[in-house]
């Protein structure tokens, strides 16, 4: 337990600045973009619209397709080659899982739901930013859903438990453990769980109660942004 | 189709449907510089109407090309994401995407706008590449003048890598920019029911027959040009987009001046 005081001097269980906004994409069904520290992710939504080609498509429901990519200059090091990777692959593919189970696409049978994840900037965390987004983005689209989708990445630096790793706790040099955690904010089912590292039960159990409460506080910030559009859209 | 003869005879009559003057780009038009300040080197968002383009600069090590031995060089790239437009689909850049970058690409570069030498840190071995990355986030016509706009906002708000040996130190930026000598921008005239008109919306640019891409220096020399579409323009024609890119681009400089530091 020798990372006692975090490198920008946050709380253990403090999560980065978080900044929401919703509608940053004009053309867009839906858009939002959310922030946290210095990650930030933009989140656009096209559809339901027809889905090509037709042997994916479902005659009993709508299907959701999230595209994750990371800018080419938005990595913290060299320049990241544009297109679709191996990792940015996986991560739209688990993204696709943790928006699921809030989704009921079963209206729009043979369609798609594209979701658009963009990172501008990065400074870890930003699959789960990308989820906070997106779920947003969602909602803002007018999808019927049951739910937002929060998530934050928790974990150990150096053997202690905290919440929002940015990137040069991910590289301390006693190592760390990274999980991001999505979940419905309301009956707090996971509905994304990964884990990277060495972590004994109980620590792993401390860090999910602690993803639970950022969760809430995610929550109360996508839920204001998405009232702030909609009661400045009412005037 | 009914909607580019609306536009064509908008035009004849001297009229556009949004109302602007056929030398009149759309407003607000803003240039913020650090939109990836924590990741790139130089970055910029610039928005022209409804259409706003992202572009970051990256800064990176390789070996100069053997026709160039003292030299460093210039990457430009345009991606169309899906994300800016129903129109624009997933996949390999389209013919599109790789003519905006390439058009973009020619101003800069051709211009001497960056002092190549400057950039070479041993002949034949080492030279930086300023590497342009352009995304458009919501595509609303003229996406050669944005990106374009986007790309000098980008390369003016870069600063120098740290170098230690051989190895970048990408989070620690110097203070020196990079060797800028002059400012290149584009402005981009379309042909549309036979008249000349800047900054097109999507549907002026589907009603275009033709247009014109000028590179422009801060001297008001011409750089670059890139003649689009599958109808003709003549002499007169050509002489009169070079003087309304002169006068457009003078325009936008101002912007550039305007710019403000990235808010969200």
């Amino acid at each position: 337990m020798s990372y006692k005081k975090r490198f920008d001097g946050r709380k253990l269980t403090e999560t980065r600045p978080m900044i929401a906004k919703i509608g940053v994409v004009k053309n867009a069904v839906g858009s939002a973009m959310f922030q946290i520290g210095k990650t930030r992710a933009i989140a656009a939504v096209y559809g339901p619209r027809e889905l090509h080609p037709k042997h994916l498509q479902n005659p009993s429901s709508g299907r959701l397709r999230c595209h994750y990519n990371m800018m080419a200059f938005s990595g913290s090091g060299d320049r990241v080659r544009p297109g679709p990777s191996r990792r940015s692959k996986e991560i739209s593919y688990v993204t696709e899982q943790a928006l699921s189970p809030v989704l009921d696409l079963s209206s729009f049978p043979k369609t798609v739901v594209d979701v658009y994840i963009e990172l501008v900037q990065t400074d870890a965390g930003t699959r789960c930013a990308g989820i906070c987004a997106a779920s947003m983005a969602l909602a803002d689209a007018g999808i019927r859903m049951k739910d937002l989708v929060t998530a934050i990445s928790v974990g150990l630096v150096a053997g202690t438990a905290v919440v929002d790793l940015d990137y040069d706790e991910e590289a301390h040099e006693e190592g760390a453990v990274d999980i991001p955690v999505a979940m419905t904010p309301r009956d707090g089912q996971i509905t994304l769980l990964q884990l990277d590292g060495d972590i004994s039960k109980e620590d792993f159990a401390k860090a999910l109660k602690l993803a639970k409460d950022a969760c809430a506080e995610i929550y109360e910030v996508q839920k204001q942004a998405l009232k702030e559009k909609y009661t400045e859209d009412k005037k | 189709m009914i909607q580019r003869k609306y536009i064509e005879s908008l035009a004849k009559a001297g009229l556009r449907a949004d109302g602007r003057a056929f030398d009149e780009y759309r407003k607000p038009i803003s240039v913020e510089y650090g939109v990836s300040a924590k990741s790139a080197e130089g970055s910029a968002r610039i928005k022209i109407g409804d259409t706003e383009v992202i572009a970051g600069v990256k800064m990176e090590l390789g070996k100069p090309y053997p026709d160039k031995p003292d030299q460093g060089s210039i990457m430009v790239n345009v991606e169309l994401l899906p994300m800016a437009s129903p129109r624009f689909e997933s996949g390999p850049p389209s013919i599109d995407a790789i003519e905006l970058a390439r058009v973009v690409d020619r101003a800069i570069r051709e211009s001497g706008s960056i002092n190549f030498k400057k950039l070479c840190i041993e002949p034949g071995e080492q030279c930086w590449t300023v590497i342009i990355d352009i995304y458009p986030i919501n595509a609303d016509g003229n996406l050669f003048d944005a990106c374009s706009l986007a790309a000098l906002a980008a390369v003016k708000d870069a600063k120098m890598p740290k170098l230690n040996g051989d190895v970048v130190d990408y989070k620690n930026k110097t203070d020196e920019g990079l060797p800028l000598e002059k400012e290149a921008l584009e402005c981009t005239v379309y042909k549309v029911g036979g008249q000349l008109l800047v900054d097109p919306t999507v549907d002026e640019e589907l009603a275009a027959t033709a247009r014109l891409t000028v590179g422009v220096t801060d001297t008001n020399h011409i750089c670059a040009m890139q003649k689009g579409g599958f109808e003709t323009l003549t002499e007169e024609e050509v002489l009169k987009i070079v003087d309304m890119a002169i006068e457009k681009t003078t325009e936008l400089r101002k912007e550039l001046k305007n710019g403000k530091p990235y808010k969200i």
